[in-house]
């Protein structure tokens, strides 16, 4: 009996691990990456109506792209956050020089 | 007029002036005013680089320090945009299909006019360049729009700059409002930073002319537009003032925006007019 406990316990365990190492790593699929994506062109979609979009963004952009063409969701939903972040620095600089750039003017 | 009345005359123009002298700063504050900015604007190149004749500038990097000048007089000897320059004679003076040509669509026959370019269309409401004017001359004859970037138009460009060498920069701002505007927002362009790397035109040509960003030594923004069309060792060819604006926002990360756009267009005439006064020294050459 106790070896039976034993043996549960064990088996409990690793069901556990497996199932929340599982959990974390299938977190992307290729709904996550379209989701990503989205949000990513549409951050970058703002940028442009700012007449401020970064390179960087559109090569993450694309990065992601290609990585969900190959079926890797992971590295699809990886590059196309990245490009958002970017997307949206791109929309803060472009806030924040509207008036920022009177210090550099000369005078 | 009594006494009275005179006193009472001199009060109320007093307080008219105070009232008026009181209102000035905060009215000077949002309204742009260009000749104080060209002033301030070369005198910081100048006060920043006492050795330097103004007229010196337009050599950009050339002018910064003695060896540099000295391989700028030795490139001037076979100057690399020689072969553009040959081109853009060539292209200017052969008619269009229709028998007209590129003289029949500016003053002067296009010659010695380089000067007066960008200028403030009051009809259009919109800055016009001359890299704009060649391609609308083109479209006008019904022949098609040239890239704005390099090849044909920076030789076109070359030669009527070549053609106007020495000629101060004569950049006019109308008594229009929308020049004003066009002005003031070519400055904001300037000096706003943008693309991943955070610069601004004026962090490399207002802050750091003279000093290295590679192995590259940086030209004063003062003079900057005066040399152009120019021939870079980097691009291996030819480029127009499109060229130069494009790249710079891609070398900093950015999204280049289309050539000739309002922004590009008003930064241009911003470049120009702080710079009005210095001679034109086109096509240059540069590393």
């Amino acid at each position: 009996m106790r070896k039976v406990v034993r043996a549960s316990i064990l088996s409990l365990s690793s069901a556990l691990l497996i199932s929340g190492a599982t959990a974390a790593f299938a977190a992307s699929s290729e709904t996550d990456f379209k989701a990503a994506y989205a949000a990513a062109e549409a951050a970058n979609k703002e940028a442009g109506s700012l007449r401020n979009q970064w390179t960087t963004t559109a090569a993450t952009l694309a990065d992601a792209k290609k990585a969900a063409d190959k079926g890797d969701f992971d590295a699809g939903t990886a590059s196309a956050k990245e490009a958002e972040a970017l997307a949206k620095a791109s929309i803060y600089q472009a806030t924040s020089e509207k008036d920022a750039w009177k210090a550099l003017e000369i005078h | 007029m009594n006494l009275r009345s005179a006193i009472q005359f001199g009060l109320a123009a007093l307080a008219l002036t105070a009232f008026a002298f009181g209102a000035a700063p905060s009215i000077a504050a949002d309204t742009p005013d260009p000749v104080a900015d060209a002033k301030a604007f070369q005198k910081y190149f100048t006060d920043r680089f006492p050795k330097l004749k103004l007229e010196d500038f337009v050599n950009g990097p050339y002018s910064m320090n003695e060896d540099m000048h000295r391989q700028w007089e030795e490139k001037e000897q076979f100057p690399p945009y020689d072969f553009g320059l040959d081109l853009g004679k060539e292209l200017f003076s052969k008619p269009f299909k229709n028998g007209k040509s590129y003289a029949d669509c500016f003053a002067n026959g296009g010659i010695g006019i380089r000067q007066n370019y960008p200028y403030f269309d009051e009809k259009e409401g919109k800055v016009v360049t001359l890299e704009l004017a060649l391609n609308r001359c083109r479209e006008a004859n019904g022949e098609a729009p040239i890239s704005y970037l390099k090849d044909d138009m920076a030789a076109l460009t070359a030669y009527m700059a070549f053609t106007s060498r020495g000629k101060p920069f004569d950049i006019k701002i109308p008594a229009d409002p929308r020049a004003l505007e066009a002005y003031d927002n070519g400055k904001r362009y300037f000096y706003t930073r943008r693309g991943q790397l955070n610069f601004s035109c004026a962090s490399c040509h207002v802050q750091n002319p003279g000093e290295r960003i590679r192995a590259e030594i940086l030209a004063p923004a003062l003079g900057i537009l005066n040399a152009m069309p120019i021939y870079r060792s980097e691009w291996g060819g030819m480029g127009t003032i499109s060229r130069r604006f494009t790249t710079c926002n891609s070398q900093i990360r950015g999204v280049p925006l289309e050539p000739q756009s309002d922004e590009y267009r008003d930064l241009e005439y911003y470049l120009s007019y702080v710079s009005n006064g210095l001679p034109i020294s086109g096509p240059g050459a540069r590393p």
